[in-house]
């Protein structure tokens, strides 16, 4: 790699972590102040532990991500069985774009329009509300990341099945799906991690008693900053690392997570 | 066939070069000498290193130790787009978003060559390569073959002092690669470049080579015209890799005059030629044609397990005594009468077709 | 086959009266091979249309419905009542209650925006902030992911995983970690006035520049993620090719590297133009009263005003500026996925 490639990924990656490893540092600050170096303390965390409505919040963030996430995995993994082994089916390029439209479509809208659906058909808001908003933008990623895999899938295994006599379901349950459950997992945790981090539309569709870890800490961190948060945000990165060790270790290709 | 004298400025020498990935030696001290002009083949099965070998002439790899010399250049240091070694790809690499006559033009730049010129030079190309009109092609809508002939022409548009081909001939059906090989060698011998071609292809190589070098587990073991090492190997790695060969083991016997020794074997005592010290474990190499199978007479006796038609000749495969299996082969029409299966034979051993190599 | 069907067995054990014509009510085996095979294949039929239709209705009721929803809204007024817009459509009103409810629609919030320059600045900044980010983004973008993809195979899933970590991280964290660095008594100006290099602390939050360094810092991994799975799929025969033809490490770079990697550049690009035309969490956090953009302002029509109507117009507007950008997002991610698999060759 030339030196000039080497400078240009270091200094990537310096400016993608600096400010993770600034909140993990004064995480542990003894001071509130940034300036100041109070100590190395693990108050905060405690402070952490004991905001029951942090941690009410939380709990109900990962209720939410575990429910829209399976969701969006099943959904998902049909559109991309659907795009792959369906040919060119009539309405084809619909069916990509109301796939992918909803990945980049700008969070404000997507919000304010299911609010507006909701309220339109009388849906209560609360926990119901956030899995489906999230299930619906996380489609098209479990989508994308099980399309991939579903590429690269060798045919002749599922034609060899068949061969012997197995019937589609078969086939499907017996080869497709074990072939493919690794990057299925994948596409899991991406969209966990997707409705976990939500902001923007969890403060459209969500109800009262239905207040995310994300909603909480941006109701905080208006203020300013905030060391509990601090500490509240080296755990989630902590988190995330391990979710993205696992999924690496599913997926196991280069590249295939995206 | 050498002209050495003619083109001092093609003559590629390497020089003990050697090279590892981590604790495998791919390339171990290797050492040639080519002459100009000359159609060179190195031989050898995958993992043999001759990969590794052709990469790093054309400069993809740097050697741990050694030099590489192309006439009074140094190449050892040059980065890749500063030799004047152009290489063919395996997979042809032709750059897929342009088409023939822009993957032509590449290496054209920074020649100094004007617009005209450029486009002459690529014309010229593809009347060397027999596919004039294809310039707006890409690559995506030619065959195998075609998509082989423009990498060759692409690599000989820079009219390189070297030209590496790393199995060219690799991807093309039997008719195809047959044909081919004429055309390389015809155009090898108009431009009078030096070909360094690498191929795992026995028969490949003959039918290419001026002279052939093989290669095993990264070490270079004979170099030499197709029909010495054909029939006079250097060892049985050497003798088994350039077609099909009869190994019989034994123990040489005393020198005499004229250079035909006896060999005590499992089958009797054979006569062959070749050297080595009296009592030395050696293995007696003898290609299936040089044998002479016949329904009765002098020779080794054997049962006739296997006679196979091949068009132009047929294949025999003979039991003896002692449980080992000779292969022969006559051409057909056959002289007399061929022997059926089942039957006792004679297989006679020439004794100037038969070679002594070390165990 | 026919013949098996004529023959009753004779004995007792069978199941068909040995006066019954020998076709009768039973079929053959041919035809009910024949059948089989109609209800296999009807069978196939619709599981693949189950397939493929619950990722469609699920879309078409909570993406496409709920912007027809939107539209309906924008034309409406706000009001003091649950919910906070005229007219609710009645459904059991009948055709006069249809005729009253589109009477009541009208162009009122849409003339506001048209006539308020607020409105037309805030779309022209997010476009102008949105458009100046990607761009910076493609700048330092395209070298990360070229860096990574010609890194040694041992390195690359480690690289990936490194991205990755941010990518998933939360975003709305991220983004609060810049307050402590870009704030006037945060980490950056502290260090600088430290290093005497400024005498009073620089005004970066709550700036254009705030903005700009978090969008940069935020969508960095969307820019290098799609980018890196083309380049790392490419054929690296073809760049020792193009060294080998006499192209030095640039030239080989911009001749071959970047044509062949276009679609996961684009693709990279629109996954970050697109959401941040209409982002809010960076300008509100890092930006200051100067940065409009639509994102923030909806969300202000819609939180601090209450005037949901308006709201829905401003969302009208923001999706009629991205429509055409997704569209592109689409081929793009499209052409990205086949270049991925493909590999350029």
């Amino acid at each position: 790699m030339s030196l000039f490639a080497r400078t240009a990924l270091m200094l990537a990656l310096a400016f993608l972590y600096a400010p993770i490893g600034v909140l993990i540092i004064y995480s542990f600050n003894a001071s509130k102040l940034v300036t100041v170096w109070g100590g190395f303390s693990t108050q905060w965390y405690g402070v952490l532990f004991r905001d029951g409505p942090l941690i009410a919040a939380a709990l109900v963030s990962l209720k939410v991500a575990a429910l829209s996430a399976t969701i969006a995995g099943v959904l998902g993994t049909c559109a991309a069985l659907a795009l792959d082994r369906h040919g060119r089916f009539w309405g084809r390029g619909a069916y990509t774009g109301l796939l992918y439209a909803p990945m980049v479509m700008p969070e404000v809208i997507t919000g304010l329009s299911l609010l507006l659906l909701f309220v339109g058909i009388g849906l209560d808001r609360g926990i119901s509300t956030l899995v489906i908003a999230h299930a619906t933008f996380a489609t098209g990623f479990v989508a994308v990341v099980v399309g991939a895999r579903l590429k690269g899938l060798d045919r002749s295994l599922e034609e060899a099945a068949a061969d012997l006599g197995a019937g589609p379901a078969r086939v499907f349950f017996g080869i497709t799906l074990p072939l493919i459950a690794p990057s299925v997992a994948a596409g899991f945790l991406l969209a966990f991690t997707l409705s976990l981090d939500d902001l923007v539309i969890a403060s459209f569709v969500s109800g009262p008693g239905a207040t995310t870890l994300p909603m909480r800490i941006y109701s905080q961190v208006r203020l300013g900053v905030n060391p509990e948060i601090n500490a509240a945000s080296t755990l989630l990165i902590a988190a995330v690392g391990l979710v993205v060790l696992a999924a690496s270790w599913l997926t196991g290709r280069k590249g295939a997570a995206v | 066939m050498h002209a050495s004298t003619s083109h001092p400025e093609q003559r590629l020498r390497l020089e003990r070069v050697t090279k590892r990935f981590g604790t495998h030696t791919a390339v171990d001290a290797v050492s040639l000498d080519l002459a100009g002009g000359e159609f060179f083949c190195l031989l050898g099965p995958s993992g043999c290193g001759k990969s590794t070998l052709l990469r790093m002439v054309a400069g993809f790899e740097t050697p741990d130790s050694g030099a590489i010399r192309l006439g009074e250049t140094d190449l050892t240091a040059l980065p890749p787009h500063r030799r004047p070694v152009n290489m063919m790809f395996q997979s042809y690499a032709l750059f897929p978003h342009m088409s023939v006559a822009a993957n032509l033009a590449y290496g054209l730049k920074g020649l100094g060559l004007s617009r005209v010129q450029s486009a002459e030079r690529v014309r010229a190309l593809l009347r060397l390569v027999r596919l004039e009109g294809f310039e707006a092609r890409r690559p995506e809508k030619l065959s195998g073959g075609q998509r082989q002939r423009v990498a060759l022409a692409r690599a000989l548009a820079r009219e390189p002092r070297l030209l590496l081909l790393d199995e060219p001939l690799g991807a093309l059906d039997r008719a195809l690669r047959e044909e081919t090989q004429g055309e390389l060698r015809a155009i090898q011998r108009r431009l009078g470049t030096s070909f360094v071609v690498v191929t795992h292809d026995a028969e490949e190589a003959m039918a290419l080579a001026d002279r052939i070098g093989v290669m095993e587990r990264g070490r270079l073991v004979q170099v030499g015209p197709a029909r010495e090492l054909y029939e006079r190997p250097a060892s049985r790695y050497v003798a088994g890799l350039l077609g099909d060969v009869n190994l019989i083991d034994g123990r040489l016997g005393r020198p005499e005059p004229g250079g035909i020794r006896s060999v005590e074997t499992a089958l009797g005592f054979l006569r062959a030629s070749g050297e080595g010290e009296a009592g030395n474990p050696v293995v007696v190499a003898i290609r299936p044609e040089r044998l002479v199978v016949s329904g009765e007479g002098a020779g080794l006796q054997g049962r006739l397990t296997e006679a196979t038609f091949l068009g132009d000749r047929i294949r025999y495969r003979v039991e003896m005594a002692n449980g080992s299996t000779l292969r022969a082969s006559a051409a057909l029409p056959a002289a007399g009468p061929v022997p059926s299966v089942g039957e006792t034979v004679a297989v006679a051993v020439p004794a100037d077709a038969a070679r002594i190599l070390p165990a | 086959m026919s013949g098996l069907s004529q023959q009753a067995p004779p004995t007792g054990d069978d199941r068909s009266s040995p006066v019954a014509p020998a076709h009768g009510g039973r079929r053959t085996s041919a035809e009910r091979m024949e059948a089989g095979h109609r209800s296999a294949s009807m069978q196939v039929k619709v599981s693949r249309g189950l397939v493929r239709g619950l990722p469609l209705v699920w879309l078409a009721l909570f993406f496409l419905v709920p912007f027809a929803v939107t539209l309906k809204i924008s034309f409406s007024s706000p009001a003091t009542a649950q919910p906070p817009y005229l007219p609710v459509l009645e459904w059991d009103g009948g055709l006069e209650g249809w005729r009253e409810f589109f009477e009541a629609l009208d162009f009122q919030n849409y003339q506001m925006i048209a006539a308020d320059a607020l409105y037309r600045d805030a779309a022209l900044s997010s476009l102008g902030y949105a458009a100046l980010a990607t761009a910076i983004l493609v700048l330092i973008g395209t070298p990360t992911a070229y860096a990574m993809a010609r890194a040694s195979a041992r390195w690359q899933p480690i690289l990936v995983a490194l991205v990755i970590v941010p990518f998933w991280t939360s975003f709305l964290i991220r983004v609060y970690a810049w307050i402590a660095i870009l704030k006037p008594e945060g980490l950056l100006n502290a260090a600088l006035m430290k290093l005497g290099l400024i005498a009073a602390p620089l005004p970066i939050l709550d700036s254009p520049f705030g903005v700009l360094i978090g969008l940069t810092y935020a969508y960095l991994p969307f820019m290098v993620l799609p980018l890196y799975a083309v380049m790392s799929r490419l054929d690296p025969a073809l760049t020792e090719a193009a060294a080998d033809l006499g192209a030095a490490r640039a030239r080989a770079f911009f001749t071959i590297t970047l044509p062949l990697s276009l679609p996961g550049l684009a693709a990279g690009a629109l996954l970050c133009f697109i959401p941040m035309v209409g982002e809010f969490i960076i300008p509100d956090l890092l930006g200051g009263s100067e940065t409009l953009m639509l994102g923030r302002v909806l969300w202000s029509e819609f939180f601090s005003n209450r005037d949901w109507p308006l709201a829905s117009a401003v969302a009208v507007l923001l999706l009629i500026l991205v429509v055409g950008p997704v569209v592109l997002f689409r081929e793009a991610e499209l052409r990205r996925e086949e270049a991925a698999e493909g590999g350029g060759r």
